[in-house]
């Protein structure tokens, strides 16, 4: 977690590896960290040495442990590749640059999702929020500062909501540790203040989170971002917001104030099942593969949303389950992007035209990748869409489910339209540019991309790492709010 | 009642003011001064949230009993320096769409996207 | 020899993906390549005949490879019906790939390799669904198999076949995913296990309405049984190449569908189960106005293929009917004609394909007096469409014979009535191809579309590999006739297996 020495390393080569390590360092950490959590229970650290309720504490459980892997995991991997595509996305003397963000943003999220205090979520929240602007503005587009400009506005204005939540809590309790706050929020449960907390917190982490309709800065920013940068948030900025959200709600103001407070099961559904048909429907009529693809993300998290708010130990855990697979999905799809990106240097549809010949190991990343998300067996995909039905035929919400699956129709629409361009269109059509012809892309991307892809089969196969992981999370979370 | 939580008053007319004009101005940068109002509105929540009446600063000294609450403001100090921080990245961002668009109207800017691509 | 019975079933399924390395790595030379795939085939045929040699002694061959979720396994088991499917997918996917090789020479086609790549994983996808021990393998394998033979659907790159491959992908994967899905996990949900047991899984005093709709969600999530409305892939499936369309509708996707619906009838529901639920009646209604419409456009199409295509969804429509007719002679008849139907159909397919390849014809109205030029080819087209019909001295015969049993049996007469109208309809569209290719004069229509001049010349028998495999299929189709022995006692033995003892 410590970043800004990179700022020391003028030559990018130098500053790669320095943040390579340090993400794996990370990674390696929370791995341990994880089989500890698993083998004890909470780990609690203070920070400065002063003791929980008065210091700022950094707790982890399962929950935490969880998100922490999947981050940092995400992270090492996607940096592999990112020495090579930023060499092309990104003037040469900002590369150093490039990675202090990176691992600012890294720090930022590895804190919000350790942290034990209410207040240093925002830190965090604002770190790794920052960094991110300043990535995305890092794009060769011109779009790309525009989209960071209207991100930065959502950002700031969710962030505020966030911290006015948390200064409401403050004054009601007088305290700001999340564990706390728990305790002590029952007490003055029935005030309109901590209905007004409440709102103002889900409010601005659905902001964070780009929950239809608050998603509109999502797909430009993705879009124009450079690729890898790209690669990261997708799989993990998202993520970081629910794991905000499903710690707000059911820790700090815990399960049953959450869910009988205000109508929130019903609204989570309603813009869960909308967002994954508005944001599909919208994937499907995209022509830039990345804005397909953000689009595909605001979909996804609709799914998370739906099994969030199912609000039983099944239903939370499908979406735990679903933050993880859909990590390591979208993080193998948008880095099989950055690569033909590296190549081709577009990724509007009409661009990968006969590309499955050209780069069969890429294509077929993205395939496979695809094939996830629409949830084909054997792979993640299928794994969290089983669990998130199965939630849902356990509390009897028929027509949802049915809704759900025929989301994934959509899925399947817009992932063959890739699928036939790719695979059936030749590459150069007749008066066009001859053959520039395109090669494979470097090693560097396929070892990570193909890694992820891997990673999506063998998930998909052997499913008792994250099913037992996703369960004990989930069912942690349900125990420490009755 | 009313006058007796005055600043409230005042944290939530400014919190609107700078709301609404984020929301309404096509100017980037008057987006951001909306920005910095909204956010300079929760600084004084938290402030105003630390007074204790009759509270002095809190220094530790003899003779002092009653004192502000210190934890507000140190938080708000740091939401401070991050709200400096964003003000700073987004003005700097401004100045880069300035260069590339030659505008820093919204309306203005959208245009010349619809029509490039 | 050595090998136990459980690595060979293993064996049946991972032995295509090890093909497919050599069919990859050989790829720059069509006959190591093609050797390669029909070697495969053979050593596949030898294993199931020994995994069959295993079943008769009465052995229980199961396999468990692991656990995907808390008491989801991939597993497999070696089961009567099972083997009955597996044996006519290997044997005739043996005889497709002859008939592959000369039909894909002769007509130079692209991307040889990777068809031959995915026809072989379409087979050990075959192989898994015949084996599965349980629902939740049978879908994954049911998917790949979908997946498998969409690039082989789209061979042609055309857009005509990108069209083909959309319906065709569409129809299968929604289907499977918004209906089966989600009655695989309301099974999962209700009876609180997937595997197949004997007599059904769910409790005997199960929620009629609830399992009536969970049989519904079924009966349409299976969209590769082709019961209408979720019958359209078949046709557009057309566009395939002539051996393609012959795997899919004789071997491999049609008959995982059906395959798949006896299955839940007979394992999942149980026949006991069946008999009384709602829905039941309804759908058998659907599946004989399936027969009889599917019959009735065939009546309409002059494109061979297309012909055969609806033909196909009338016969699987046959299926369906015997399994849901809840009798031990509808599930013998059903699983009987999964095989019967197997044969003729491919047979009729290959004469299709033979005459593309050697007349370029594709429309049944110029191939008028073909049958001078093409006799084996038209000849055992003649025997193909007689088994259909169910007379004799075909293998049809039998399976319709207790198809027919079975509506007696229930005393559903309009079914049965159906079932003779269709048999009448298959006279009527099959029947006259045959006879106009043999006494019909071909100048008097094929003239007036300018192909005249050239049809008396060039024409020859198709190229040998063709002619051969249909010769097999041909024969095989009149051997079940004589000696419908191995498939009538498997198909019995499905029976016995639910445990449930009728005396017929």
């Amino acid at each position: 977690m410590a970043a800004p020495l990179c700022l020391l390393f003028r030559h990018s080569r130098a500053a790669w590896l320095f943040a390579l390590i340090a993400s794996g360092t990370a990674l390696v950490i929370s791995i341990l960290l994880l089989q500890q959590v698993l083998a004890t229970g909470l780990i609690s650290y203070a920070l400065g040495g002063w003791q929980a309720p008065w210091g700022i504490e950094y707790r982890i459980d399962t929950l935490n442990a969880f998100l922490l892997l999947i981050i940092s995991s995400l992270s090492t991997v996607v940096l592999l590749a990112a020495d090579t595509s930023i060499s092309k996305e990104i003037p040469k003397e900002k590369h150093s640059l490039f990675y202090v963000l990176y691992l600012l943003s890294l720090t930022g999220m590895l804190g919000i999702v350790a942290t034990g205090d209410a207040f240093n979520v925002f830190v965090f929240l604002e770190i790794s929020s920052l960094s991110a602007y300043a990535l995305i503005a890092l794009g060769s587009d011109r779009r790309a500062l525009w989209a960071s400009y209207q991100y930065l506005i959502m950002g700031t204005i969710g962030a505020t909501f966030i911290l006015i939540g948390i200064g409401l809590m403050y004054q009601m309790t007088g305290t700001l540790n999340m564990h706390d706050l728990s305790n002590r929020l029952p007490e003055v449960a029935q005030t309109r203040t901590v209905f007004t907390a409440f709102a103002f917190v889900i409010v601005g982490v659905c902001l964070k989170l780009a929950l239809f309709p608050l998603h509109l800065w999502l797909p430009n920013a993705y879009a124009y971002a450079p690729s890898i940068v790209t690669a990261f948030f997708a799989a993990t900025a998202t993520k970081v917001a629910i794991y905000l959200l499903i710690r707000f709600t059911y820790s700090v103001f815990g399960f049953s104030f959450s869910f009988t407070a205000l109508p929130l099961q019903l609204l989570f559904v309603v813009l869960g099942v909308l967002g994954i048909f508005v944001a599909s429907s919208a994937a499907i009529y995209q022509s830039n593969v990345k804005h397909l693809f953000a689009y595909s993300s605001i979909a996804q998290i609709g799914y998370m949303i739906v099994g969030f708010s199912i609000s039983t130990v099944a239903g939370l855990t499908a979406t735990l389950l679903h933050l993880f697979n859909h990590a390591l999905m979208k993080g193998a799809l948008f880095l099989a992007l950055a690569a033909v990106m590296h190549r081709i240097g577009s990724v509007q549809l009409s661009a990968l035209k006969g590309l499955g010949r050209e780069m069969p190991l890429t294509m077929a990343a993205i395939v496979a990748g695809g094939l996830s998300l629409i949830g084909v067996p054997l792979t993640v995909g299928f794994v969290s869409k089983w669990y998130l039905v199965l939630a849902l035929l356990e509390n009897g919400w028929w027509p949802v489910a049915m809704l759900i699956l025929l989301g994934s129709l959509l899925a399947i629409v817009y992932v063959w339209r890739i699928v036939e361009v790719a695979y059936f269109q030749p590459r150069v059509g007749p008066g066009e540019l001859s053959k520039d012809s395109v090669r494979e892309a470097p090693l560097a991307f396929l070892v990570p991309i193909w890694l992820l892809v891997i990673a999506n089969v063998y998930f998909g196969i052997d499913t008792r790492l994250s099913v037992e992981v996703a369960q004990t999370a989930s069912e942690s979370l349900f125990g420490l709010s009755q | 009642m009313f006058l007796g939580l005055y600043n409230y008053w005042i944290v939530v007319v400014l919190m609107m003011i700078g709301f609404y004009i984020v929301i309404a101005h096509g100017n980037l940068i008057k987006k951001l001064v909306g920005l910095t109002i909204f956010q300079t509105s929760v600084f004084i929540f938290y402030i105003s949230m630390a007074k204790v009446n009759g509270g002095t600063a809190p220094i530790v000294g003899d003779g002092i009993e009653i004192y502000s609450n210190p934890l507000p403001h140190v938080l708000i100090l740091t939401a401070i320096v991050v709200g400096i921080a964003t003000t700073a990245l987004g003005l700097a961002l401004t100045v880069r769409i300035k260069e590339a668009y030659g505008s820093i109207e919204e309306e203005e800017i959208q245009k010349k996207d619809n029509s490039t691509c | 020899m050595n090998m136990s019975l459980e690595t060979m079933l293993l064996l049946c399924m991972l032995l295509p993906l090890v093909a497919i390395v050599g069919i990859v790595g050989l790829g720059h030379k069509p006959n190591w390549r093609e050797t390669v795939t029909i070697s495969t085939c053979l050593a596949l045929i030898y294993l199931v005949v020994n995994l069959y040699q295993g079943l008769a002694d009465g052995e229980i061959i199961r396999l468990f490879l692991w656990e995907i979720f808390p008491g989801l396994q991939l597993s497999f088991v070696v089961e009567p019906l099972g083997m009955l499917f597996a044996l006519i997918a290997s044997f005739l996917w043996l005889i497709t790939t002859i008939y592959a090789i000369g039909y894909m020479r002769s007509h130079n086609e692209i991307n040889q390799t990777r068809f031959y790549v995915c026809f072989a994983i379409a087979i050990g996808a075959v192989m898994g669904v015949a084996f599965a021990e349980n629902l939740f393998t049978l879908f994954i394998f049911y998917e790949v198999l979908t997946l498998s033979t969409y690039p082989l659907v789209t061979h042609a790159g055309t857009d005509k076949a990108k069209a083909g491959g959309r319906i065709y992908l569409g129809i299968l994967l929604s289907t499977s995913i918004v209906f089966l899905l989600l009655a695989i996990i309301s099974t999962w949900f209700v009876a609180g296990t997937l595997d197949f047991k004997p007599g059904g899984v769910f409790a005997p005093d199960v929620d009629t309405t609830v399992a009536g709709a969970i049989l519904l969600l079924f009966i349409f999530g299976i969209g590769k049984a082709a019961i209408m409305p979720f019958h359209r892939w078949l046709p557009a499936a057309m566009v395939a190449p002539t051996p393609v369309s012959a795997l899919l509708h004789a071997v491999a996707v049609v008959k995982a569908g059906v395959f798949t619906v006896l299955k839940v009838c007979v394992f999942i529901f149980g026949i006991d189960l069946l008999a009384v639920l709602p829905t039941t009646q309804f759908l058998l209604y659907l599946a004989g106005f399936s027969v009889l419409f599917a019959s009735l456009i065939a009546m309409r199409q002059d494109n061979l293929k297309a012909r055969l295509a609806y033909s196909t969804i009338s016969q699987l429509g046959y299926i369906t009917i015997g399994a849901l007719l809840a009798t031990s002679a509808g599930v013998v008849g059903s699983s009987m004609h999964i095989a019967t139907h197997a044969v003729g159909k491919i047979t009729l397919f290959f004469c299709a394909g033979a005459i593309l390849v050697a007349a370029h014809k594709s429309n049944i109205s110029e191939m008028r007096g073909l049958g001078r030029k093409m006799p084996i080819t038209m000849l055992a087209f003649f025997i193909a469409s007689l088994s259909i019909i169910g007379l004799p001295p075909t293998a049809g015969t039998w399976s319709k014979w207790f198809l027919l049993m079975g509506t007696i049996e229930t005393e559903q007469w309009i079914l049965m009535t159906i079932l003779m109208l269709s048999s009448l309809l298959n006279i009527a569209y099959l029947l006259p191809i045959p006879y106009h290719a043999f006494f019909s004069d071909d100048n008097k229509q094929g003239s007036g579309e300018g192909v005249g001049e050239g049809v008396g010349e060039g024409i020859k028998e198709a190229p040998l590999p063709a002619l051969i495999a249909l010769s097999i299929t041909t024969v095989a189709c009149v051997a079940l006739f004589i000696y419908p022995q191995p498939v009538y006692e498997l198909a019995t033995a499905v029976m016995e297996n639910s445990r449930i003892n009728y005396a017929d």
